[in-house]
């Protein structure tokens, strides 16, 4: 099952729900799990995805509707409730897997960068080498220090991330997500919280990813930069991806109604 | 940083190097003590002057209206200054005209203010503080570890670890709600009643027990808010990496709180400093029970005033440590970061 063009990331009438019980707990083993979610606000609601290798995959909905919470799920980060998950053909979200074996493969970048701020840019990015993968100090900071370079931040290693830009801060949580090199990297919305005049340097960052044959998926508001590096698209809406397909098909001939919505109100905000 | 001073009106004393000058322009001179210290803080706190790296190459002179500005600013600062003064003079005046007409007074001072007592008591007080400075010393330091190891208790997940998580809670709910001098009373006068075998009846080393049985619980109580106060984020930007949950513990949370909770840690090691004069109730002969001893043979309670000034000249100095450390901690923030 791991062949050249098996999926990297393969996603299984996933479901979510946020607050409330879960019905397998109170039932029991007589009343199965069918039905109730308890009550809570339901964000996936079966949602199913392949992500081939080297491809790029572009989540886009509203606000609400699950993109960060899917991204957030196929990390651990977040349990499901329902359907299953597979990393390179081998399900993590079956019980006994170990949830830190499988964040190692996975690099995740967000949208507040989340950089720990009580250390240097260089020692953020040389953190996970050296504590995860066990590597001594100067070959984690020596990769670390050649991630910050080819991401145009080699003279900025020895700083706090308090002292960066929120672009050069966000390629600094770029570089700490690549440091373990992960097989899949997830990418949260990753230029929403940056000044306008800040989020090509961190689009560039990502298309270099591309080139180099990255896996991504990343959740996004910028249309124009989905239509351009994304290899498919998916909208998700009302928790499950609606629709499906090449940019240029989800962008230029959308079929659901929902969809074409969704576009005309990005394009009236300037936003395509 | 080393670029001639830009604006030669920007401060009174003229002993700005630029940089400071600039950042108090608006606010005028009202926190100068924390100032002087935050300019020779470190690596960090020294460079929140960004957007003024051009300052050499600007031509900038003081417009007339900056200057009546700044004129207005120190005028209306030497009239507060001497409002203070006046208002310091009269208050203090009334406070020595009331005390000392008091119907008592005479026979007050005889008691509690003679010089004679004050200058025979001074030795053996100051002789007896430095067992109160040897339990800060040894208290201090086994507070903060055990203090430590409380609130990481409390943060354990897991069934295995259900037991030493609900000792923690009964330990620091417990400790943190005994008041201390019971606490003493327990330690020093019930532990040698059991008669255990090689339990040490020692009044010092019993009273430095019960003082770190109950401030390691006030000091859990700090460092476990300082855990909380790190945000999720950070865990998941941790966990997200593979760190395991005690990894993400050790190198990301910890450091974090902290830092975060020296200013209130500092605050309970001040408490701490006064409160080793209670072991004195144990017959341990501290600055307190040296004081006593005196008193008692004399019947004059001057020498309970000696040290009672000694332990506030001794806490005053670590008072304003704290402040300032709180100041800059909080500045820090202001500026923008995070830790």
């Amino acid at each position: 099952m791991t062949g050249d063009q098996d999926p990297v990331l393969r996603l299984e009438s996933v479901r979510k729900t946020f607050g409330g019980t879960r019905p397998g707990r109170r039932a029991g083993r007589g009343g199965g799990a069918g039905g109730a979610d308890g009550g809570g606000r339901v964000v996936l609601r079966d949602v199913s995805l392949d992500v081939p290798p080297h491809t790029v995959t572009a989540l886009i909905g509203a606000s609400g509707s699950g993109k960060s919470t899917l991204l957030r799920c196929a990390n651990l980060l977040e349990e499901v409730d329902d359907g299953a998950i597979f990393l390179d053909g081998e399900e993590i979200t079956a019980p006994g897997v170990d949830p830190d074996a499988v964040r190692r493969r996975i690099g995740v970048v967000f949208q507040s960068y989340n950089l720990f701020p009580h250390m240097t840019v260089l020692e953020n990015a040389a953190l996970a080498p050296r504590r995860v993968l066990g590597l001594p100090r100067a070959e984690a900071e020596d990769r670390a220090r050649e991630l910050l370079a080819r991401l145009g931040l080699g003279d900025r290693s020895g700083e706090y991330p308090d002292r960066l830009s929120g672009g050069q801060q966000q390629r600094a949580a770029i570089v700490r997500a690549l440091a373990v090199r992960p097989r899949l990297l997830l990418l949260d919305e990753i230029t929403a919280a940056l000044d306008p005049e800040l989020v090509g340097e961190v689009l560039s960052v990502v298309r270099d990813l591309k080139e180099d044959g990255m896996t991504m998926v990343l959740a996004t508001h910028e249309m124009g930069f989905a239509r351009e590096i994304a290899d498919q698209v998916c909208f998700l809406d009302g928790g499950v991806v609606l629709e499906r397909g090449t940019p240029a098909r989800v962008f230029g001939e959308p079929r659901h109604e929902r969809t074409r919505r969704f576009l005309r109100r990005i394009v009236a905000a300037g936003r395509l | 940083m080393t670029s001639p001073n830009a604006f030669p009106l920007g401060k009174d004393d003229g002993r700005g190097d630029g940089r400071d000058n600039r950042r108090d322009d608006g606010q005028n001179d009202r926190q100068d003590p924390a100032k002087d210290c935050g300019s020779g803080v470190g690596r960090r706190a020294g460079r929140g002057d960004r957007p003024d790296r051009h300052a050499a190459e600007d031509p900038y002179t003081p417009s007339a209206r900056r200057i009546e500005r700044e004129r207005y600013k120190r005028a209306r600062a030497r009239r507060a200054t001497a409002i203070a003064a006046l208002s310091t003079l009269v208050t203090g005046l009334v406070l020595v005209l009331l005390v000392t007409g008091s119907p008592g007074w005479q026979r007050t001072r005889e008691t509690f203010l003679s010089a004679e007592y004050a200058r025979m008591a001074l030795p053996k007080v100051l002789e007896g503080l430095l067992l109160n400075l040897r339990l800060l010393a040894v208290c201090g330091l086994c507070v903060l570890v055990l203090g430590l190891l409380l609130a990481v208790a409390r943060t354990l997940r897991g069934p295995v670890f259900f037991p030493l998580r609900a000792l923690a809670v009964a330990y620091t709910d417990f400790f943190r709600g005994l008041p201390l001098i019971i606490c003493l009373l327990m330690v020093v006068f019930g532990v040698p009643a059991l008669r255990l075998q090689g339990v040490t009846t020692d009044p010092v080393l019993l009273g430095g027990t019960a003082l770190v049985l109950t401030y390691s619980a006030y000091v859990a109580e700090v460092f476990r808010a300082g855990i909380e106060s790190v945000h999720p984020s950070q865990r998941a930007a941790a966990r997200s990496l593979g760190l395991s949950r005690a990894k993400t513990l050790r190198y990301v949370v910890l450091p974090q709180a902290v830092r975060r909770v020296i200013p209130p840690l500092l605050n309970d090691l001040v408490s701490l400093q006064k409160d080793t004069g209670l072991v004195s109730i144990a017959g341990a002969v501290d600055a307190v029970y040296a004081a006593q001893i005196i008193a008692g043979k004399h019947f004059n309670y001057t020498p309970y005033v000696v040290a009672g000034l000694v332990f506030v000249a001794l806490t005053i100095p670590m008072t304003r440590f704290t402040d300032w450390v709180t100041t800059r901690t909080e500045r820090r923030r202001a500026q923008g970061g995070t830790v």
